[in-house]
């Protein structure tokens, strides 16, 4: 049977970070019980068609979440489990804030079959949190993870954020020996990204934002690879780092160019050789579902040109590369056959390196991977 | 309808600042005149060419017919003959007033008459033009039709008493228009029984019919079947067809003194019926021609490339169809090291040579790259050879060279005289001699200065429009050649010096102007994973450098979950952007860094 995996949208939040350019917003709670009922025949349009499936993979994001009444979340699961085929290994992930969580609710995710959980903490200092827009503190982290852990949940991942306005080298690494010293299975480390259409990109444009200069953000970032390999973490994606047998399955299916379905508003498909979208507007969203017809903004095919470049594109992003092997079985095409002189070119630039199986990235490569993924587009 | 008498022909043009509603002015005569419906007329007629509508501009003449019942009961005959409106197109501008009596003066009621019309009102002054002055946007709020009739009074001299307050706009009093070039403007004169004499003021290939001329006939008649001669390329033809031009051609028996049409022969070639000859009867000749006008010569060279993936012979083939229609322009082939296969092109001057840019880009959607823009440099060497180079790549080795010399003009820049402080020294700034500044009226002077052409042509434009606010306006002349003390200026990217940069400067401006580009080709140059530095030199001492530090990171944190085609359209923008640099060694120059050493920088 073939594999698939699931990811769910939940755009409702108690309020909207600065740096955000997500489809999410707060003051629709309201609106929630509606919502979830939308995801259930959403859900229920795709069920005939995937029945050649297995699930592997389940990821609940947003939004927050862990914000919204827990019990949606088991409905939501729960038809899943009833309606899919399940792998019995499967992983299913949630994305959890520091600070809309009780006791309670993480018994209800554990029932609901959540084995994995995704925290946005992005730093440890309280000042910069506020300056991110985030509702918690450093505390509220500390506290939540406890009940993570007394709950009994222990494949856990902190998202952590680096390149902060007023953030240092050494605050940046306080924050990655703070996660060390817990024991953190996953971290996910990502440099700031200003998106326009944030307030922070408005900010940025008004030079407001005191950031690390190019030089100080990549030394921070070549510390913390070097600190969190010295403590038995792997680096296996540009902005994630693992416990062995801890990497997030679910990003390793859009990394592999593995097929997906994605539920909720403006949540991405790729099935069949094609992508769809849903729309990104709440009512039509909900309208849409009511008279029985899939949300879906726009759609793409990938032609095999395309999917082979994307193949290559976030295979790079994986610190092991691309197997080649893999590429062949996939293609059959050799893959340094057809991108022959793109790679000898980074090659020759050292951002690229080979060994018998995987062609990689080399660590300046990775600094600048947009360099040499450009090259392999059609 | 071609019963209309001599003394009731018009032949006017109109002069305007750009915005000032010319060409809508033209849309309502024509309207109202009923040449076309009001469904047929595409807004603005006479701007045909997309480049010109979005400009302001109009860049090629065009020359239409109207008819109009006038009030006294009477019908006339109004040809309408489009003038282009910038410094470069001075030439252009006297051919279409050549053929005129009269020209209308549109000004704008809110913001008075401005810098750039004036030039152009003292070319039609000069050619004793009646000028019809009409004050237009009269429904704007900010609208003082009062004040600026007297502005118009007082700076030119010309009585605004009775003239037409419109919106052109809004359809508003365009009658009164029509009735003062009626009233106001001379019929012409001319005896139709003289031996022809017809002025030709422009002329365009059509691929069916060969060179269409557009001409004024002063005396004589001219009609299908004629054997007519040109009087400066001595060239003979046989008269294919006559016409008038409405919304399109209308063939007509004959064009007589005092008309305005076309003329058709066959002619293969634009140089054959070169804009500005006179055209006779060759069995029946006029013993003297036209005056006509000075011969267009170009004045500003520069490169012209095709850029990555763009095929030489498509460039060459869009110059060559541009210059059927374009006489002023000239070019021939040539290579660079750094650019490969291009031409060596000749314009007017710097607009000439931006329009044409653009021209090639959009409407034969040609990808070009340009190179920094010369004078013609006459250089004398110890052997007595002369040569003339207006490539820095042919200058010959310094040991070689006696002298060299360098095209020097004569300039009139008209201005308020709130700017002749920043003029001169402006002109001081740009190896300019004073000669001597004339009042016009109290608050509006002329300046005469001699001025190298080079420094003309380099940004002397844009800094004069910077300093005075736009309110001056330049027109220069080719005075000739004096000695001067030239150097080649190279400059190198990554150690490799790059042709397409070289310039040829004055010695005592190398300095700054090396540094000026090696600081800005820093800037538009983007970072490489390598350090790249970019040096000015002459010969082999490198007088200014700079160094575009090495990229450290260009790769996206995260990835938008499962949004993947977000990262690859971002990744497919990057690559669009890298389509259009040009690789100069192991270095991607982007396409606009030619043109932007050049740019004018307001410092």
């Amino acid at each position: 049977m073939k594999e698939l995996s699931i990811y769910i949208h939940i755009p409702f939040c108690s309020s909207k970070c600065f740096y955000c350019d997500f489809t999410s917003f707060s003051g629709q709670s309201n609106r929630v019980k509606e919502y979830i009922d939308s995801l259930i025949v959403e859900l229920s349009l795709h069920k005939d068609s995937l029945q050649d499936y297995r699930i592997k993979t389940i990821f609940i994001g947003g939004g927050t979440p862990s914000a919204i009444d827990a019990k949606y979340i088991f409905k939501v699961l729960d038809y899943i489990y009833k309606n899919f085929n399940i792998s019995s290994d499967m992983e299913v992930s949630m994305e959890l804030n520091p600070g809309t969580i009780e006791f309670e609710k993480l018994n209800i995710y554990k029932e609901a079959g959540i084995n994995r959980i995704s925290m946005g903490l992005q730093t440890f200092n309280n000042n910069i949190l506020k300056k991110l827009g985030r509702i918690h503190s450093a505390e509220d982290f500390l506290q939540s993870y406890n009940m993570l852990d007394n709950a009994g949940f222990e494949n856990i991942n902190v998202d952590l954020m680096f390149n902060l306005p007023d953030q240092t080298i050494s605050d940046g690494m306080k924050d990655v020996e703070a996660l060390v010293r817990l024991g953190v299975k996953h971290i996910s480390y990502y440099s700031l990204i200003i998106e326009p259409g944030t307030l922070m990109h408005k900010w940025h444009q008004e030079n407001r934002l005191k950031l690390l200069d190019e030089d100080s953000e990549r030394k921070l970032y070549y510390n913390v690879k070097d600190f969190l390999k010295e403590n038995g973490y792997q680096h296996y994606e540009i902005s994630n780092f693992s416990m062995k047998d801890y990497e997030c399955k679910h990003n390793m299916v859009y990394w592999k160019i593995k097929p997906y379905i994605g539920v909720g508003l403006s949540s991405h498909s790729y099935l069949n050789n094609k992508r769809f979208w849903n729309t990104d507007d709440l009512s039509s969203y909900i309208q849409e579902l009511k008279k029985g017809k899939l949300p879906i903004e726009e759609d793409e095919i990938i032609s095999k040109d395309i999917e082979m470049a994307e193949f290559c594109i976030f295979g790079l992003r994986l610190v092991e590369g691309i197997d080649k092997r893999e590429f062949k079985d996939k293609f059959g095409v050799d893959i340094k056959v057809l991108y022959k002189d793109t790679i000898e070119k980074h090659k020759n630039s050292d951002l690229l390196f080979e060994d018998d199986r995987y062609l990689k990235l080399t660590d300046k490569g990775l600094d600048l991977a947009n360099i040499v993924e450009v090259d392999f587009l059609p | 309808m071609y019963n209309i008498k001599q003394e009731n022909i018009r032949n006017f043009s109109i002069i305007a600042h750009i915005d000032h509603g010319k060409s809508t002015l033209a849309d309502r005569l024509i309207e109202k005149t009923g040449m076309l419906t009001t469904r047929e007329m595409q807004s603005q007629v006479l701007d045909n060419m997309d480049l010109e509508r979005e400009r302001g501009i109009t860049i090629k003449l065009k020359a239409v017919q109207l008819i109009y019942k006038a009030k006294d009961g009477e019908d006339y005959i109004l040809n309408l003959i489009d003038t282009p409106g910038h410094v470069d197109f001075t030439y252009e501008v006297s051919r279409s007033l050549a053929a005129c009596e009269g020209a209308i003066l549109i000004v704008d009621a809110s913001q008075g008459i401005e810098a750039q019309t004036l030039a152009n009102v003292y070319l039609a002054l000069d050619q004793d033009l009646e000028i019809v002055p009409v004050i237009n946007k009269i429904d704007l709020p900010s609208a003082r039709p009062d004040e600026v009739k007297k502005e118009v009074e007082d700076i030119i001299g010309i009585d605004c008493e009775d003239a037409p307050l419109i919106s052109a706009k809004e359809g508003t009093n365009i009658e009164d228009v029509l009735e003062s070039i009626v009233n106001n403007v001379p019929a012409p004169v001319g005896n139709p029984n003289e031996p022809l004499k017809a002025l030709i003021f422009d002329s365009y290939y059509d691929s069916y019919k060969g060179v269409i001329c557009y001409i004024r006939v002063y005396e004589g008649t001219i009609k299908a079947g004629m054997e007519i001669k040109m009087m400066n390329t001595g060239k003979k033809f046989e008269v294919v067809e006559v016409g008038i031009n409405t919304s399109k051609h209308v063939v007509v028996d004959k064009l007589e003194a005092g008309d305005v049409g076309f003329v058709t022969a066959s002619i293969k070639n634009v140089k054959e019926a070169t804009v500005g000859d006179t055209i006779t009867d060759a069995n029946n000749p006029t013993p003297e021609p036209l005056p006509g006008y000075k011969k267009v010569i170009p004045m500003v060279y520069c490169g012209i490339y095709p850029a990555e993936g763009e095929d030489f012979n498509t460039v060459r083939e869009a110059l060559e169809k541009l210059q059927v229609n374009d006489a002023a322009l000239v070019f021939e082939p040539e290579t660079s090291v750094a650019l490969g296969f291009g031409f060596r092109c000749g314009f007017l001057g710097l607009l000439h040579m931006e329009i044409i840019q653009e021209r090639l880009d959009r409407e034969f959607d040609l990808n070009i790259i340009t190179t920094a823009p010369s004078v013609i440099y006459k250089i004398t060497k110890s052997d007595g050879e002369v040569v003339e180079i207006q490539n820095p790549t042919n200058m010959p080795p310094l040991t070689e060279i006696e002298y060299m010399e360098e095209p020097i003009v004569t300039a009139s820049i008209m201005t308020p005289t709130d700017y002749v402080g920043a003029i001169m020294e402006l002109c001081q700034n740009k190896r300019g001699t004073f000669i001597n500044m004339e009042y016009l009226e109290k608050t509006r002077v002329v300046m005469n200065y001699e001025l190298p052409l080079n420094e003309v042509i380099y940004d002397f434009f844009d800094a004069l429009k910077s300093k005075t606010r736009g309110y001056a306006s330049l027109d220069y002349d080719l005075k000739g050649y004096v000695k001067s003390e030239l150097v080649k200026l190279d400059v190198l990217i990554n150690g490799e010096s790059v042709d397409a940069f070289s310039l040829i400067v004055h010695e005592d401006k190398a300095y700054e102007r090396g540094r000026t580009i090696a600081e800005k080709l820093s800037e538009v140059i983007p970072r490489h994973q390598f350090a790249v530095p970019i040096q000015a030199a002459i010969g082999s001492k490198v007088i200014a450098r700079e160094t575009i530090r090495a990229l450290r990171k260009d790769v996206l944190a995260k990835c938008y979950g499962g949004d993947i085609s977000r990262k690859r359209k971002l990744l497919e923008k990057q690559k669009e952007g890298k389509k259009r640099m040009r690789q100069i060694g192991s270095v991607e120059v982007p396409q606009e860094a030619f043109l932007t050493v050049l740019k004018y920088d307001e410092k």
